[in-house]
């Protein structure tokens, strides 16, 4: 059935005939690529082109369109090209792809690299003013949603409120008691081992005790509700921007922020405090674990020592922290989440952009919260 | 050689459900070598789920499928098939971070050694030969209306100019001119290249012009196969109501 191509020059006086036969196929088409390279500079050399096609057995769409190049070669040359021997079968799609392809290619502008680079550089950097209205504008937003709301307090989506509470907070307890368990006993266990050469051992409590409430709890549950949670609504808002979900939405005259991210960022608002206290419990009981067995410290002994060591002024520093902290990872993930655009490539750029942001500025701000605590003297 | 077999998808007692719920319920049907078979059914009646099936996306719970002598669902005899296969979906299935062009290129890609500048030639022919401009070829999917939605999943089934062609509802979303365009476009690839063509369709006109044969799904089953005239004479009471409603009174004779 299919059989190489062939591609046999006879050559009377200056006209030239060819006569391709065998399989005109794709599956050929690296040796169809061959012959045609081969055949250019013939074609150039000569007065008038025949094309004999009685001997191809096997015709597709990719070797009509080699044939076809080879008589437009001779056509542009200003050397005038017959085909002949087309079987019947064939005509139909000859005819079709003769007529493809006849507008002059557009001619792409050459660009130089080094310029494209520096244009890049120069569009990140203008692009990052994008990225603040983008904050700015979904807090503004959310401000005018959330004062709606409050005027007509039946109008909040009190099931979609709970459904993301359940998701984001409850959901996610395991995970954190988890973590933050383990944080804490590795804390314990670094400080004992170091405090020990001081003879300070006991000292171990007052550093965790002061860490975990202060820092190190509010950081790390923030830190995996932006990896959890955040990424979640990115991915979900993205999806449902990309399918037009969204604009249904508006067009039946209701607010997407409204409906759709208000009732997540309250969710993640109170679940993130809630989260923190339970990681901070787990990351003391961690620590008080480690501090018995590890470093032979009787349970009564912590917990005598932790009274002394903390107030409820550590508590409250990393607890005031949380609510901020939500606010900033859910306004980042549904801000980036409405800024996806069609393609499955830019949901995940859009993911990706919200945990890294979020993240970011979730440290900043916890630095700044620890300039303004210091000076209040908390 | 083995014989060369004369069916080109065979289908035989093949059921597919969801849950409680039978979709298709001993189902049969065979493809010619070479025949444009267009398949019509009510809306939800399990088209796209017996073309998913024949292409191996949905489990079956029994039944065989053979698509050109190779049986589907053995993981590797249908890879080795999908090679011969171009597939339209319902909703265009066009991948989102390519653009227009690089569509239609992928399979060629994928599959043969060409040079970048065939390719190009090639993509952009197959897209004017589907009614696309080759400026559209620079667009993302996300950028393209429905009707070119179509065209543009249609130019990546041609591509490799496959044996089997499964197009899932190709003319709807078209105007019918565009429709009317598709059916030269198919016709003469099945008269160049011997294509078979399995075409789940609702347009009357492209059953009456291209189909050879047309077969009715209903219930779960093929209840009618053949002609489309020996379908406009079936009595089966599903089939009547498909061709002699008002809005297909266009197909009848005139007497
Ligand atoms: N993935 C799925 N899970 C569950 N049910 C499904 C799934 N896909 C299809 N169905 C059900 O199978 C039935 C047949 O669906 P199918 O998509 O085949 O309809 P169709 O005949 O193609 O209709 P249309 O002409 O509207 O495209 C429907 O009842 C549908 O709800
Ligand atoms: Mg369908």
């Amino acid at each position: 059935m299919s059989s190489a191509p062939h591609l046999n020059a006879v050559g009377e006086h200056d006209e030239l005939e060819l006569r391709p036969t065998g399989s005109w196929t794709a599956a050929h088409g690296a040796t169809l690529e061959r012959l045609f390279a081969g055949a250019v500079p013939q074609i150039a050399r000569i007065r008038a082109l025949r094309l004999d096609l009685a001997g191809i057995t096997e015709l597709d769409t990719l070797g009509a369109w080699v044939l076809e190049k080879l008589s437009r070669q001779a056509v542009t040359a200003g050397r005038p090209a017959t085909v002949v021997g087309v079987a019947a079968n064939y005509t139909g799609l000859i005819d079709e792809v003769r007529q493809v392809n006849r507008r002059p290619p557009v001619v792409q502008p050459t660009r130089n690299p080094v310029l494209d680079r520096v244009e890049d550089v120069g569009r990140a950097a203008f692009s990052a003013t994008d990225d603040i209205a983008v904050f700015v504008g979904m807090l503004g937003a959310l401000a005018s949603a959330l004062f709606m709301t409050l005027r007509r307090p039946r109008s909040l989506r009190l099931t979609s409120l709970v459904y993301h509470l359940y998701r984001v907070g409850w959901q996610a307890i395991p995970i954190m008691v988890l973590i933050t368990f383990l944080i804490g006993a590795i804390i314990a266990q670094q400080g004992i081992f170091h405090f020990r050469r001081f003879g300070a051992e006991s000292y171990v409590v007052d550093l965790v005790g002061i860490l975990v409430l202060r820092e190190i709890g509010v950081l790390i549950i923030a830190i995996m509700v932006a990896g959890r949670s955040g990424s979640a609504y990115t991915a979900e808002l993205g999806a449902m921007k990309m399918r037009e979900e969204i604009d249904a939405l508006s067009t039946m005259g209701l607010d997407p922020i409204e409906v759709l991210i208000l009732p997540r960022i309250i969710a993640l608002v109170c679940a993130l405090p809630i989260l923190t206290f339970i990681g901070s419990m787990a990351a003391l009981y961690g620590g008080g674990l480690v501090a018995w067995f590890y470093g032979g410290m009787s349970p009564a002994i912590f917990i005598a020592r932790l009274h002394e060591a903390i107030s409820v002024t550590h508590f409250e520093v990393g607890i005031i922290k949380a609510p901020f902290m939500a606010l900033v990872i859910g306004v980042v993930a549904c801000g980036e989440g409405l800024r996806v655009k069609g393609s499955a490539e830019s949901l995940g750029l859009q993911t990706t952009t919200s945990v890294v942001k979020s993240i970011f500025l979730v440290i900043v701000l916890d630095g700044l919260f620890a300039v303004f605590f210091a000076s209040i003297g908390m | 050689m083995a014989a060369e077999p004369v069916s080109a998808i065979h289908v035989s007692d093949l059921v597919v459900g969801f849950g409680r719920q039978i979709v298709l319920d001993h189902l049969s049907l065979d493809v010619r070598k070479g025949e444009i078979l267009g398949l019509v059914g009510a809306s939800g009646g399990g088209k796209s789920v017996l073309m998913r099936t024949i292409i191996g996306l949905i489990p079956r719970r029994s039944g065989t499928i053979e698509v050109s002598g190779n049986s589907i669902g053995e993981g590797r005899a249908t890879r080795v098939t999908a090679g011969n296969w171009g597939i339209l979906f319902q909703q265009g299935a066009l991948f989102s971070s390519l653009t227009v062009r690089q569509n239609v290129q992928f399979p060629l890609r994928e599959n043969l050694e060409l040079s970048q500048t065939l390719m190009d030639e090639i993509a952009d022919a197959k897209l004017e030969m589907v009614g696309l401009a080759p400026e559209d070829g620079d667009k993302f999917p996300a950028e393209l209306s429905g009707g070119m939605t179509k065209r543009v999943a249609l130019a990546r089934a041609l591509a490799l100019d496959p044996a089997i062609l499964f197009l899932d509802e190709p003319t709807s979303g078209l105007d019918p001119i565009a429709a009317g365009e598709f059916d030269d476009l198919i016709e003469t690839l099945q008269q160049t290249l011997g294509l078979t063509v399995f075409m789940v369709t609702h347009d009357l006109a492209s059953l009456k012009t291209v189909c050879d044969r047309v077969a009715a799904l209903a219930d779960g089953k093929i209840v009618a196969i053949g002609p489309l005239d020996e379908l406009l004479r079936s009595d089966h009471p599903w089939v009547r109501a498909y061709f002699h409603g008002k809005r297909s009174q266009m197909m009848q004779p005139r007497a």
